[in-house]
């Protein structure tokens, strides 16, 4: 696939299971390589040079669930040289939680999950922000509060792809969607298709 | 940009967090170590003579199936939740995850044969006739030789089906030459037959050989699909 994402814009990223979407931000993020062909981020092939720049929630909450929130993050933090416990506590607090909760991620519902782990995936203030199926498994309330963070991080000015089957929750946000199969984007089109949403809205409702 | 010594010491503060919570690899340790000095002390139920003899073989033999257990548990914490794909697409160098990790692993071990020396002493009736200062740098060497291979190898067969019987598999053969000096030396000092210089040295260059190897390897491993 040939593809080109331009800087603070949301794109959706649909398709069935097997299609390719989470390999896609994997190999992007540089946690699987490229069959063929190279990722280019903001001008360089070098991994390294755009680490930084990028945020990864994956399809799991990539959080020690033996620790607390702020002492996950604090880890995590200090990772890309960030040594600033408040930042910490206000990455937090933007995600809906409190920053002084003493229970273990382990105890965490899934929404609470959900969230830290975009706290974790946005903790160095990336440019680019990977997200896959951030809404799953979450209830109605809170994929709303997921897809309002999601909105806020645009607002921002983050480019951000989010590999999701729940079309309902970007219809607000998404600025273009993908369609892949078998590796291969079928469909690239603005927003998403008032069909998708309408489809999404039924299964949802 | 993060420097190797501060990542280090954050993922030796976690990995030590975690097993101060979980404790489950230095207790499965610590059962392991126990049944195996409770168990050989009554098969053999030695003299003192005999066990200056045997306990070297012995103790080290404890100490090295004990650590497979840690060192598996070790990298599983990092498999749960899948933690580790956030370290890997993280600017943080490699060998930070690596050393955090031998040296917490160190720690465990140490602590555990910290714990089980005295039982040796006590159920074997134990009186080095050599100098028995020489088993602190023996100690020393020795874990960290055993920790060191098996921390990389431990991280290489993280993502095999069956890396709990992979592990020795692979770290036995090639820990001999340091299982065997770690059990020359601890003999040499118990009977005081002999000077234990020679197998120490052979234990030093163990270590600095393959802690070096170690590290300028592992970011292949840990990048490794």
């Amino acid at each position: 696939m040939t593809a080109a994402f331009q800087s603070g814009r949301v794109y959706a990223i649909f398709g069935d299971n097997g299609a390719g979407k989470s390999t896609l931000l994997r190999v992007i993020c540089g946690l699987a390589s490229a069959t063929a062909g190279t990722v280019m981020i903001y001008g360089s092939r070098e991994r390294s040079a755009f680490t930084s720049r990028l945020g990864y929630m994956g399809h799991a909450p990539l959080l020690y669930d033996e620790m607390t929130g702020l002492e996950n993050l604090r880890y995590f933090a200090g990772l890309y040289g960030i040594g600033d416990g408040a930042r910490c506590e206000q990455a937090i607090a933007a995600v809906g939680l409190d920053p002084a909760l003493t229970r273990r991620v382990g105890e965490y519902s899934q929404g609470m999950r959900q969230r830290m782990s975009l706290a974790r995936a946005a903790i160095h203030d990336p440019e680019i922000l990977l997200l896959d199926e951030p809404f799953s498994n979450l209830d109605p309330g809170s994929a709303r509060a997921m897809g309002q963070l999601v909105a806020g991080m645009r607002d921002r000015g983050k480019t951000i792809l989010v590999v999701t089957h729940q079309a309902a929750h970007l219809a607000e946000i998404a600025d273009e969607s993908l369609w892949m199969s078998a590796g291969r984007i079928a469909a690239w089109e603005r927003g998403i298709a008032a069909a998708d949403r309408s489809a999404a809205s039924a299964v949802l409702s | 940009m993060s420097s190797l010594a501060s990542v280090t010491a954050s993922n030796l503060r976690k990995d030590i967090r975690l097993e101060w919570r979980s404790k489950d690899a230095i207790n499965a340790m610590l059962f392991f170590a126990l049944l195996v000095v409770v168990i050989f002390s009554f098969a053999f139920d030695p003299t003192a003579e005999e066990s200056r003899q045997i306990v070297g073989g012995l103790v080290w033999v404890a100490f090295l199936f004990a650590a497979i257990v840690a060192l598996n548990q070790a990298w599983m914490r990092e498999l749960h939740n899948r933690v580790l794909d956030a370290y890997r697409v993280s600017p943080a160098p490699a060998n930070a995850l690596f050393l955090g990790k031998a040296v917490g692993n160190f720690l465990f071990i140490s602590v555990v044969e910290g714990l089980l020396v005295p039982l040796f002493v006590v159920f074997y009736n134990l009186r080095p006739v050599g100098p028995a200062w020489q088993l602190v740098p023996v100690f020393l060497l020795g874990t960290w030789a055993l920790v060191v291979v098996g921390t990389f190898f431990a991280a290489i067969s993280l993502r095999t089906r069956s890396r709990e019987v992979m592990l020795p598999l692979i770290l036995f053969p090639v820990s001999i030459p340091a299982v065997l000096a770690m059990v020359e030396a601890t003999t040499m000092v118990l009977t005081g037959t002999d000077s234990p210089q020679f197998w120490i040295t052979l234990l030093l260059v163990y270590d600095v050989v393959f802690t070096t190897v170690c590290l300028l390897l592992f970011e292949t491993v840990l990048h490794a699909e």
